[in-house]
């Protein structure tokens, strides 16, 4: 059967050890996260949001949206791969150094890409670039052959496209 | 501070403050519980203080905490309540792992409270310290760790809330000592706590219904496969499946769980399906058109080979946890919801459409199904007199003696257990209690401990085996101490038996490490714990045995020594497929095992 990339947004309480169930249930079945975030979205509820990337078949995929429902403190599960269109954005910084000729073409491929510079000395420059995850792949994949060297990136967020709210 | 007061305006309030371990015995009492298995630490101290000082919860002290969570799962199955346990930190903790695990697999509600170091200790290594909520997050169904006395009446309601609804398991409730012993005027009544988040559905869906309905009443080879879901649902869930396969007429087969559920004398009970399921029932799940699976979730015990399990049927599952839906075997009608509200509406429905199924077809079906009857699938040869007993016979001549009694059947797990379920008849739920899931050899006396808690004037047995029982055989000290009449019954092989047939079936007769040598003398044994001891070793003794176990008015072991290298048949190999039986020890020979399934367990 062949595999498939899904986006799960999980609406959960925010309560110590949800984030370990959550992972604990991929882990304990050898299943892969590919992008993990998770921050509060609603204080006043006490209620986070994790959007999480996983893949495997559809069958794989459809218990894993099982299995993390049935978890007591998430509130709802959506699949917004299957569900329909989606947004997702990825922000990243990726510090790039050197003195030589790369240096200006960092900044130009930069500009390219709509990346910002976020700090810059004499021997770097931090970038710091958001949208969809591949255009940040391929931004990262041009930068590695221009002296990046570090690299921090904040995981996938999504949200359906259309007026209906996936999670309730 | 302004905040503060407003959320006390909401609360209800205490006259008086009062500490964290009696607010927990106030919860236990509002949940109506009457009994606790544990065993006191450092940690639970101020708790068996609050104990001591009320006269409403009776504890009984276990030898180990692994029984304190198994003595609960007895209690709980045989009542259908909630069983709760009471252990200490750290090892108190990780020896109640192997029982919440069980539970778990099984779908038993417990509620497990364990001590734990003063919370601002936690992580520091502590004596007796260990991350109880990490190590039982994927052994519970939930667990907390409370670290404001505040909060903590809430998360008491709450964990019985979660272990009871939706599909029952064990939930841990980690309890630091310093919040045991915080003083506070916080106390919600279990009215007021409703966790948003855990919503279950027991309603079916009136559509699932309809298309499970018109599926059944067009079915020429229909059978009704029962699980354990049947029984968590209560008895009133039992009763409807009665009455459901009365109406319709169709053949019944259960799972290891479900015994009891449907009648063992009902003619349309086609005995347990699975690995070591009856012939009849195993072809009939083979052969069937339209499955009704009511409350089981197609365990690789079950099945067998998953890709020719009943290929040419249409499958109805109807199950509490949606998780359980094509988790293995793909459905063609997903039914979410309650076994008994399901059962109740198939009722409903099957009524008011005025169905009935295809008279020639169901004449047919059942005509063949007798045909695969008359094969006796678990008949044996037992010479009487100065002969060896076999282990079928004593669970035979055993299950004689119980005709008319008032009895409660516990097991360990292995041939002993496979035997109990073969020949034992269950008129009633709640009566069998064996570890399914996770087999957890060490399991039966501690359950039959529970069972014989909750029903003191009933027979409450424990058939085991010599190698399971010698895994938990210090409850024996537990069964003197509360003067307890439960019986033991070992099937004496000295072989661990199912691991022997295994070692015989796949892995070229190599007994490795599957014979105990240097067994106790179990009749010393059991006087060592001031009970009464039996050994029997000839058919001619038997009977006698048996009778003077259930006339003597306290515990009893009886060391029934039988025939060491019986095996355990019917069998499905691991990895074949319904039609493909061992039926007896001739029919071995002709079908070696080998490839795929000797990666099974």
């Amino acid at each position: 059967m062949t595999t498939e990339q899904r986006t799960f947004a999980v609406l959960v309480d925010n309560e110590p050890g949800v984030l370990a169930r959550v992972v604990g249930l991929f882990a304990g079945r050898g299943y892969n996260i590919s992008s993990l975030t998770v921050t509060e979205v609603d204080h006043e509820l006490g209620l986070s949001r994790i959007t999480l990337e996983t893949s495997g078949t559809p069958i794989v995929l459809e218990h894993v949206k099982n299995l993390l429902q049935r978890l007591v403190p998430v509130h709802s599960v959506a699949d917004l791969t299957s569900f329909g269109p989606s947004v997702r954005r990825e922000l990243a910084l990726l510090k790039v150094s050197g003195v030589d000729k790369n240096r200006v073409e960092s900044l130009r491929i930069a500009d390219i890409f709509k990346a910002e510079v976020v700090d810059a000395g004499l021997e770097h420059f931090i970038f710091q670039i958001h949208g969809e995850p591949e255009h940040i792949d391929r931004f990262v994949d041009l930068m590695r052959q221009l002296g990046m060297v570090d690299i921090s990136r904040t995981g996938v967020a999504a949200i359906s496209r259309g007026p209906e709210v996936l999670l309730k | 501070m302004q905040s503060a007061q407003a959320t006390n305006s909401e609360q209800q309030l205490l006259d008086e403050p009062r500490c964290g371990a009696r607010i927990i015995i106030d919860c236990l009492q509002e949940q109506g519980v009457d009994v606790i298995f544990g065993y006191p630490g450092g940690a639970v101290l101020p708790l068996y203080d609050e104990i001591f000082k009320q006269n409403q919860i009776r504890h009984i002290l276990v030898r180990h905490e692994q029984a304190a969570v198994h003595a609960a799962e007895g209690y709980a199955r045989s009542t259908g309540k909630v069983g709760v346990v009471l252990v200490t930190s750290g090892p108190g903790a990780t020896n109640a792992v192997t029982g919440l695990t069980d539970a778990l697999m099984d779908s038993i509600p417990v509620v497990c409270l364990t001590g734990q170091v003063p919370s601002y200790m936690i992580g520091n290594d502590a004596f007796q310290e260990a991350d109880t909520t990490g190590i039982t997050r994927p052994c519970s169904k939930h667990n907390y760790l409370v670290d404001r006395v505040d909060q903590l009446s809430e998360k008491i309601h709450e964990a019985f809330d979660v272990a009871r609804n939706g599909r029952p398991g064990p939930v841990v409730v980690d309890l630091p000592k310093d919040v045991q012993m915080a003083e506070t005027r916080v106390y919600k009544s279990k009215e007021q706590v409703n966790r948003r988040s855990f919503q279950v559905v027991t309603q079916p869906a009136a559509s699932g219904i309809e298309e499970a309905i018109e599926a059944l009443s067009k079915a020429k080879r229909p059978i009704i496969y029962a699980g354990g879901g049947v029984i968590n649902s209560g008895p009133q869930a039992a009763m409807a499946l009665r009455q459901f396969a009365k109406m319709t007429g169709m053949p019944v087969t259960q799972t290891l769980m479900a015994l009891g559920a449907f009648p063992a004398s009902n003619e349309q009970f086609l005995g347990m399906l699975g690995m070591h399921g009856t012939y009849e029932a195993n072809l009939a799940m083979y052969n069937c058109d339209v499955m009704l699976n009511i409350g089981a979730r197609f365990d690789d015990r079950i099945t067998g080979k998953l890709d020719e399990f009943s290929p040419n049927s249409t499958k109805i599952h109807c199950d509490i946890d949606p998780s359980s839906i094509n988790k293995s075997v793909m459905v063609d009608i997903p039914v979410i919801g309650d076994a008994g509200e399901i059962l109740n509406a198939l009722i409903a429905a099957w009524k008011s459409g005025s169905h009935s199924l295809d008279a020639t077809a169901m004449k047919k079906w059942w005509a063949q199904i007798d045909a695969w009857r008359s094969r006796d699938c678990l008949a044996f040869n037992q010479p009487s007199g100065e002969a060896e007993i076999r282990p079928q016979h004593a669970i035979k001549r055993l299950n004689e003696a119980l005709k008319g009694k008032d009895y409660y059947i516990s097991t360990e797990v292995g041939q002993h257990q496979m035997w109990a379920a073969q020949y034992l008849d269950f008129e009633e739920p709640n009566r069998w209690l064996t570890s399914g899931g996770l087999g957890t050899m060490g399991y039966g006396l501690p359950a039959a401990v529970g069972a014989q808690i909750a029903h003191p004037e009933s027979l409450c047995i424990d058939v085991a085996g010599e190698a399971s029982i010698l895994m938990n055989i210090q409850e024996l000290s537990t069964v003197m101490q509360y003067r307890l009449p439960v019986k033991v019954f070992i099937l004496n092989n000295q072989w661990m038996g199912m691991v022997r047939q295994w070692q015989e079936l796949l892995h070229g007769e190599r007994y490795s490490e599957s014979y105990t040598d240097s067994l106790p003398n179990f009749v010393k044994l059991a006087e060592a714990f001031g009970g009464k001891g039996i050994r029997i070793t000839k058919e001619s003794e038997l009977d006698q045995a048996i009778a003077d176990m259930m006339a003597y008015d306290g515990p009893v072991v009886v060391d029934c020594c039988v025939v060491r290298n019986e095996n355990c048949f019917p069998m499905i190999p691991s990895g074949k497929p319904h039609y493909d039986m061992i039926l007896n020890d001739e029919d071995k020979a002709a079908k070696p095992i080998e490839g795929a399934g000797r990666n099974m367990v």
